[in-house]
C-alpha cells in the first residue's frame, strides 16, 4: 500500500508539474523572440513602445498570480492589491527621480565658479522635484531616496508592513467575505486620496515622472533599456510562478484551500487561520509590490489614479476570466485581457459604423469586457484555465 | 481521579432564550457518552462552548483536571489541546483528496512556516494508511472527498479527528443520513475509538444510541434531565414526557 501511495503521489506531482514546465518554456520562447525581434539587440521588427507594453504585461501577470494566490487559493477577495503594486512603484520611483534630478543639478552646476554646497544641491533638487506642488523642501519620507539599496528594500518592506498591519487588524477581527473586500477597497481609496494631496510628499496628482530614465544610465538608449526591463520582468514572473506553484503544492497549499472552502473546519483542526491568511496576504502584497516596481519604470510615470479602486477590480476580473485556483489561469487572464485592453483602448482597433451609431472601441471596450466577464461567470465559471483543464483531461481520456 | 472534561454550571442565552441553563457534568477518561435531547435542548450549543465557538455567559469548562479553563482559548488552541469535533453535516474538504484531508489533520506542527516546508515522511504515510484502513477508506485515498458517498464522508471526518489524535472526540449526529449497514460500521468505529479516548456522541436516533451501549445524558432546556444507562433513562417518567412520549 505505501508503495502504491508513493507512486500516485509522485504521479500527481508530475501531473502537476508539466504546466510549470510548459509555462517556463513558453515564457523563455517569448523572451527570446522579443529580444530577437526588438530594436535593442535584434532586427527591430517590434517597436520599443510595444516591448514596453509587453514588459508591463508580464508585470501584470505577476500581480495576477499574487491575486490568484490570495483569492483563488485562499478565498480572500482583496480589492487592494493594486495599492501594494503602486506603492512598490512609488518606492522605486522615489529613488529614480531623486537620484536623476540630483545628477542633473550637479551637472548643471559644473560651470559655476564655485562648486555648489550640499545644502544648495539639496535645495535645487527640492525645487526641481517639488516645485509643481509649491514646495522646495524635501519631505522626510525622501530621507533615503538617494540610497539605492535602502529604497530597493522599501519596495518589499513598506507595502509588506502595510499589508501586515491591515491584515492583522482585519483577520483578527474575523472580517470575512464581502466585508473584507469592502475594507480592502476602502484602504486603497484612502491611500489614493491621501496621495492626491499636494502635501503628501509624493507630488500629489502629478505623481512621479520620468521613470523611464534610469539614473546613471542616461547614455543607454530606450530601445536597450526596454529589452532589459522586459527580460527582468520575465525573470521575475518566472520566479513568482515557481514560488507560487511551490506554495500551492505544499501542505500550506492544502491548508489555504481548506480555509477558502471551510474556514471553521480548519480552525477546529487546530490551525490558527488568521496567521495563515496573514502570511498569504503579506506574501502576495510583496509580490504585487515587486511587480509594480518593475512596471512603472516601463510606464514612465506613476500617479495616484493608478491605485484607484477600479484597478484592483480589473485585477479580480482578469483572474476570474483566466480561472481562479490555477496559477496559469491567472497568467492567461492577465495577459489576454490586458493586451486586448491596450489594443482596444490604444486606438488601434477600427471603429465600427452601424449607421445609427458608431462603436468607438475606446468607449465600448469596457462594455465588451463587462459582457465577457458575465459570459465567463455564467458559462465557464472555471474561466479560460478551466476550459484548458477540460481539454487536457479529455485528451488523456 | 479528576475528570477529563469538567463542565461547571455554564449558562448562555441568545436574545433572551436560555440555550444552556446552569449545565454541569463530567466526562471521564476513555469514556463513551451519548447525549440525547429534543431539539433546542442545547446539545450543539454545548459542543460550541467546549470547542470555543461560543462563549458562555457564566460558568466554567475545565480540561483534564488541570487549571486550564477552555473559555479563554481560541478554537485552534482548544483543538491543539486535544479536543476534536465532528460536525452535524459532514464537513470535509471536498476539493481535496482523502489523503490530503487526512494529511492536514495529522498531529504535526501547525504554524505556517513549519507547514510550508513540511515534507512527507514515512511515519506520517503509515499513520495515514492505518487510519484509512480503520475508517474503511484504504481504496479511496486518491479520490476527492467530494466524490465519496455521504456515509464515507462521515467516516472520513471521523478519520480526520483520529489523525488529530485527540483525547476527547465530540461527535455531532454521526448516523444522520446513513444506511443501516453504514450505521453498524459507525457504531463499531465509535466503540473502537472509545477504548483509547473519550468520545461524546450527540444523536437523535435512539436505536443508534442503544447500539452504542453506553452511559446516556438527557438534556432538556439546557440542563441535565437524567443520566444513566439507556434502560435507566428511558424508564424515567420525565424523559418520557419531554422526549420519548412525543
Amino acid at each position: 500500500m505505501p508503495e502504491l501511495l508513493q507512486r500516485t503521489v509522485l504521479t500527481r506531482h508530475l501531473l502537476r508539474n508539466p504546466s510549470l514546465m510548459i509555462f517556463l518554456g513558453a515564457l523563455a520562447c517569448v523572451c527570446l523572440a522579443v529580444t530577437i525581434l526588438g530594436e535593442g539587440f535584434g532586427i527591430g521588427l517590434i517597436s520599443t513602445s510595444f516591448i514596453k507594453t509587453l514588459g508591463k504585461t508580464l508585470c501584470l501577470c505577476m500581480i495576477a498570480i499574487a491575486m490568484d494566490l490570495v483569492w483563488g487559493f485562499c478565498g480572500i477577495l482583496s480589492l487592494g492589491h493594486f495599492a501594494f503594486f503602486a506603492l512598490g512603484g512609488y518606492m522605486i520611483g522615489m529613488w529614480m527621480m531623486f537620484a536623476r534630478t540630483r545628477m542633473i543639478v550637479i551637472e548643471a552646476a559644473q560651470n559655476n565658479v564655485l562648486p555648489p554646497t550640499p545644502v544648495e544641491i539639496s535645495e535645487a533638487v527640492g525645487t526641481q522635484i517639488f516645485g509643481v506642488v509649491g514646495g522646495a523642501e524635501i519631505p522626510a519620507i525622501w530621507a533615503f531616496a538617494d540610497l539605492f539599496w535602502v529604497q530597493l528594500s522599501f519596495i518589499a518592506l513598506v507595502p509588506g508592513l502595510l499589508a501586515y498591519v491591515f491584515g492583522w487588524l482585519a483577520f483578527r477581527s474575523r472580517v470575512n467575505g464581502v466585508y473584507l473586500s469592502i475594507l480592502t477597497q476602502a484602504m486603497t481609496l484612502a491611500l489614493s486620496l491621501y496621495l492626491l494631496q499636494n502635501d503628501s510628499g509624493l507630488r500629489g496628482n502629478n505623481g512621479l515622472s520620468g521613470l523611464q530614465n534610469i539614473p546613471g544610465l542616461d547614455h543607454v538608449p530606450q530601445s536597450i533599456l526596454s529589452i532589459i526591463f522586459f527580460l527582468a520582468s520575465g525573470l521575475a514572473l518566472a520566479v513568482t510562478y515557481i514560488m507560487a506553484s511551490a506554495v500551492v503544492g505544499s501542505k500550506l497549499g492544502n491548508i489555504i484551500r481548506g480555509i477558502r472552502d471551510d474556514e471553521a473546519r480548519v480552525r477546529f483542526l487546530g490551525y490558527n487561520v488568521e496567521s495563515y491568511k496573514l502570511f498569504i496576504f503579506v506574501l502576495t502584497a510583496v509580490i504585487a509590490a515587486i511587480a509594480g516596481a518593475l512596471y512603472y519604470p516601463q510606464a514612465g510615470i506613476i500617479n495616484p489614479t493608478e491605485l484607484a479602486p477600479i484597478a484592483s477590480i480589473y485585477l479580480a476580473v482578469w483572474v476570474a476570466i483566466g480561472g481562479r485556483g490555477r496559477i496559469y489561469g491567472a497568467v492567461i487572464g492577465a495577459a489576454f485581457v490586458s493586451l486586448l485592453s491596450s489594443y482596444f483602448t490604444g486606438g488601434q482597433a477600427p471603429d465600427i459604423p452601424l449607421g445609427f451609431a458608431t462603436i468607438i472601441w475606446t468607449d465600448w471596450w469596457l462594455v465588451l469586457l463587462g459582457l465577457s466577464f458575465v459570459v465567463v461567470t455564467i458559462y465557464a465559471p472555471q474561466g479560460l484555465g478551466g476550459l484548458i483543464d477540460k481539454l487536457v483531461t479529455r485528451e488523456r481520456g | 481521579m479528576a475528570p477529563l472534561l469538567h463542565v461547571d454550571n455554564i449558562s448562555v442565552s441568545f436574545d433572551g432564550f436560555k440555550a444552556i441553563n446552569a449545565l454541569s457534568f463530567d466526562i471521564g477518561d476513555a469514556e463513551l457518552r451519548a447525549i440525547i435531547g429534543p431539539n433546542g435542548a442545547g446539545k450543539t450549543t454545548f459542543m460550541d462552548i467546549v470547542t470555543g465557538k461560543t462563549r458562555p455567559d457564566s460558568g466554567d469548562v475545565r480540561w483534564a483536571g488541570t487549571n486550564v479553563s477552555l473559555l479563554k482559548r481560541s478554537e485552534s488552541q482548544i483543538a491543539q489541546l486535544g479536543i476534536g469535533r465532528k460536525f452535524q453535516k459532514p464537513t470535509t474538504f471536498e476539493d481535496q483528496t482523502v489523503h490530503e484531508n487526512l494529511l492536514m489533520s495529522l498531529a504535526n506542527r501547525r504554524d505556517p512556516l513549519a507547514v510550508l516546508v513540511y515534507r512527507r515522511s514515512q511515519p506520517d504515510e503509515d499513520r495515514i494508511s492505518g487510519i484509512a484502513q480503520q475508517i474503511r477508506l484504504s481504496e479511496s485515498l486518491d479520490r476527492l472527498a467530494g466524490e465519496l458517498s455521504h456515509g464515507q464522508k462521515q467516516w472520513l471526518e471521523i478519520g480526520m479527528l483520529l489523525a488529530q489524535d485527540p483525547k476527547l472526540l465530540l461527535v455531532d449526529e454521526p448516523a444522520a443520513g446513513m444506511t443501516a449497514p453504514e450505521r453498524e460500521v459507525t457504531v463499531a468505529l465509535l466503540k473502537e475509538l472509545a477504548q483509547t479516548r473519550s468520545v461524546v456522541v450527540v444523536e437523535h436516533d435512539m436505536e443508534f444510541i442503544r447500539a452504542l451501549d453506553c452511559r446516556v445524558t438527557v438534556l432538556h432546556e439546557g440542563a441535565v434531565l437524567a443520566e444513566g444507562s439507556m434502560d435507566f433513562v428511558t424508564a424515567d417518567q420525565r424523559v418520557i414526557d419531554v422526549y420519548l412520549g412525543r
